[in-house]
């Protein structure tokens, strides 16, 4: 039975690659990546066992507790856990417990990540080359600490499974989890600087890590090459104890799973009257318009990139070298993340983009209406940022030139974005699924699109960045002012034009558009 | 003079890659007909419908609504055409008033005739209780009957419905028939896909059958049954790859 259900999972992942060139791609490519950027740290472990053990213990404590807390949690926020062999879908089988469990838990290895966990964590024990018990140790320990990566993701997912299937709890998680990052990091930046003073050493963070659930399995070869075999039993005791844990937890979760039957989200949300739709006299762009802004606010995908435009200028005040500087770049950078949303708009209708074909809605009406809902949402924000950032740096003289840039990102970017999503959807995450998700095999695509993009834009933004710099630069008032004028006057070009294109486009091919933002998954 | 049919098509064909999903189809559905398309799964059905409703571009042949050609003027077309495509999704996070209302200005209607129709469809298909609710926390059928009543705003000349019944209980479903009914006996047209042929054989008064991207019959249901049940008369044109034997393994007795 567990031979089954690997070559399923094997089947399923060779499917998955001959459904799709990119993927086949994406995956070459990422494993190049991979294995390069793996034999430089290996090597440079190599050398950090031969010259400091103790500090190459503490160096894989660190890097292996993040491993698996990324393993446990960051299918939980991407919800990019591997559904293929979803308990649900297994249960009129009828398969033991037993079996199940260890063929899932297995099939959990036999992904992509799993695989490039196994091969790395097997490989630290280069670290330990000089001591044959140490490798040994070492390679046992690998295992353990796959299985408490692997079965750890699987007890977290299937504990929290029913909690997921709530539509709200998906939306709200997906987006809300995902924003501590953003404040983490430079908050971490900057505890960094003000507590060198009394800081708690590398070493000693380690050693507490390493009687952690999650690092101790880290320290034991280390323990081992030092001789210490005491204490390499206690923490290997820890790390088997984690997996004993773990899988006891998933078991019973699993049960629970299999036992209860799918549900749906659980009572409808109820919104009065028709929102933004209920002011639209009876004008088509109106109602693109409207119903776009209704998405910006209640879809996740389009309200997670709203949820980090607020945390824009904090991320920016911790980036700064003291000058103010960093804060000068806040305006263009909302105008862009706001503006390239609607590159994607199309793609994140997805199916439901049918209706518009069969409306027969014209370019023009299609994608002015995007435009418009996504310029209702950015100018406000660029004006209030451009202003907001001068007066926090009290660079008034700036001011200028912030707006110049600022409003020439907005428009230019949107009407790039206009021609992108009627000839080029890159592949999204699907309706309902978690702003994160990113779709199977889809991320060279996307990347290559979205890089083309941005160079395209950053050749029509030139003539305004290049007066933008040299305002700020040699702080002349008449470049401020020049970039003021050459931005607004070729934002509003690029917008035109960027329309006009896209009008075109999409009314000589929306059939073959809506088709292809079918296929594309 | 003959009457100009509702819907023409002539030639349509269809491949994808390797695999012919519609090998050449021409009909002719009659202005005021009721009629039904019936297909074994993969017969091209939806292919040929998105073909003739402006959604997918046919590789060759044409498509012409009350005597319109669907991809030289599909402005013109598209307007006398109410369409519920199968499988495509919604944009489910609007409510269902939001919805159907969307549908109505988009194709450019006044607010004050979308208001009016949009309460009378959601009340004529029993979704007024759920008009504030978003559609992507309605159930299967009442997903269809949302979008029928998008398809309906505009009170188009030709309805077609890719699998109207699916999901959709029976007492929705005999609801949504009558609707249909009394929409055809005032003068409207409907095309309904779907593979129960009880259903087609009750309700429609034409009948194509479609199999492997090819019509094998069409016409009134009485000439294509050819005095036997729809179903009796369906196998035997496709027919069935089943043997009589079967599965002798499976008799407990």
């Amino acid at each position: 039975m567990v031979a089954h259900l690997l070559r399923l999972r094997l089947t399923m992942l060779g499917n998955g690659l001959r459904r799709s060139t990119w993927q086949v791609i994406g995956l070459v490519l990422g494993a190049l990546y991979a294995s390069s950027v793996f034999v430089g740290v290996l090597s440079g472990l190599a050398y950090l066992g031969r010259r400091d053990a103790e500090l190459a213990t503490t160096v894989l404590v660190l890097g292996g507790s993040l491993l698996v807390l990324a393993w446990w949690f960051l299918p939980l926020v991407a919800f990019g856990v591997d559904g293929s062999l979803d308990p649900h879908k297994l249960a009129p089988y009828a398969i033991p417990r037993k079996d199940l469990l260890l063929g899932l838990a297995l099939a959990g290895v036999l992904g992509i990540p799993g695989i490039v966990t196994l091969l790395g964590v097997l490989g630290t024990a280069v670290v330990w080359a000089r001591s044959p018990a140490a490798v040994a140790a070492s390679v046992v320990c690998a295992l353990v600490a796959v299985a408490t990566c692997v079965v750890g993701s699987r007890a977290s997912t299937t504990v929290l499974a029913p909690l997921r299937t709530s539509r709200r709890f998906r939306e709200v998680a997906g987006v809300v989890v995902f924003l501590p990052v953003f404040v983490v990091v430079p908050a971490l930046g900057w505890a960094s600087r003000e507590l060198e003073a009394d800081r708690l050493s590398f070493t000693e963070f380690g050693v507490i890590i390493s009687w952690l659930p999650f690092g101790a399995v880290w320290a034991v070869p280390g323990d081992v090459a030092e001789g210490d075999l005491g204490m390499a039993a206690l923490r290997f005791a820890v790390a088997v104890g984690v997996v004993v844990v773990l899988v006891f937890t998933w078991s019973r979760a699993l049960d629970r799973q299999v036992g209860a039957p799918v549900r749906g989200g659980t009572g409808g949300a109820r919104v009065r009257g028709l929102g933004f739709l209920g002011a639209v006299r009876g004008s088509v762009v109106g109602a693109v318009a409207a119903r776009c802004l209704t998405y910006w606010v209640r879809d996740p995908r389009y309200a997670s990139s709203l949820a980090v435009v607020p945390l824009l200028p904090f991320l920016l005040v911790f980036l700064d070298a003291g000058n103010g500087t960093a804060l000068l770049f806040l305006a263009p950078l909302a105008a862009f993340l706001l503006g390239w949303i609607v590159s994607a708009d199309v793609a994140y209708d997805h199916g439901a983009f049918w209706l518009h074909v069969v409306t027969g809605v014209s370019g023009r009406d299609d994608r002015l209406g995007r435009v418009l809902a996504a310029g209702v949402v950015g100018l406000p924000v660029t004006l209030v940022f451009a202003v907001g950032s001068v007066w926090w740096t009290d660079r008034w003289a700036d001011l200028p030139t912030v707006l110049g840039t600022g409003v020439a990102v907005l428009l230019s970017t949107l009407g790039l974005s206009s021609v992108v999503s009627a000839r080029f959807p890159y592949p999204v995450p699907r309706p309902g699924e978690g702003p994160f998700a990113s779709p199977q095999g889809s991320a060279v695509a996307s990347l290559a699109v979205q890089t083309c993009g941005w160079l395209v834009l950053g050749a029509l933004l030139l003539p305004t960045t290049v007066l933008a710099v040299g305002a700020v630069v040699t702080g002349t008032a008449a470049l401020g002012w020049a970039t003021l004028a050459t931005g607004v006057s070729s934002g509003i070009l690029w917008a035109v034009v960027g329309l006009r294109v896209g009008a075109r486009i999409y009314d000589a091919r929306s059939p073959e558009l809506l088709q292809q933002v079918l296929a594309s998954r | 003079m003959i009457p100009v049919p509702a819907l023409a098509l002539r030639g349509l064909a269809k491949r994808f890659g390797d695999t012919v999903a519609v090998a050449g189809i021409s009909l002719d559905v009659p202005a005021g007909s009721f009629y039904g398309i019936v297909g074994p799964n993969g017969a091209g059905k939806t292919t040929m419908l998105s073909m003739a409703t402006g959604l997918l571009r046919p590789d060759a042949g044409s498509a012409s609504v009350c005597g319109v050609d669907v991809w030289a003027q599909p402005l013109e077309a598209k307007r006398t055409m109410g369409v519920l495509p199968d499988g495509m999704g919604v944009f489910d996070r609007l409510t269902g008033a939001q919805l159907v209302t969307y549908a109505g200005l988009l194709r450019g209607m006044d607010r004050a005739t979308v208001a009016r129709r949009t309460v009378d469809l959601l009340a004529v298909l029993d979704l007024a209780g759920a008009a504030d609710t978003l559609v992507v926390d309605y159930s299967a059928g009442m997903t269809k009957k949302v979008t029928l009543a998008a398809a309906l705003i505009h009170a188009p000349r030709l309805l077609v419905l890719d699998e109207p019944f699916e999901a959709v209980d029976p007492v929705s479903s005999s609801h949504i028939r009558q609707i249909l009914a009394e929409y055809v006996r005032t003068g409207g047209t409907v095309i309904v896909s779907s593979h129960v042929m009880d259903l087609v054989e009750r309700m429609c008064d034409h009948v194509a059958v479609v199999a492997a991207g090819r019509v094998l019959a069409a016409g009134t249901v009485d000439d294509v049954r050819a005095g036997r049940t729809l179903e009796e008369r369906f196998v035997e044109l496709v027919g069935s790859p089943h043997r009589s034997e079967g599965l002798s393994w499976l008799h407990t007795s």
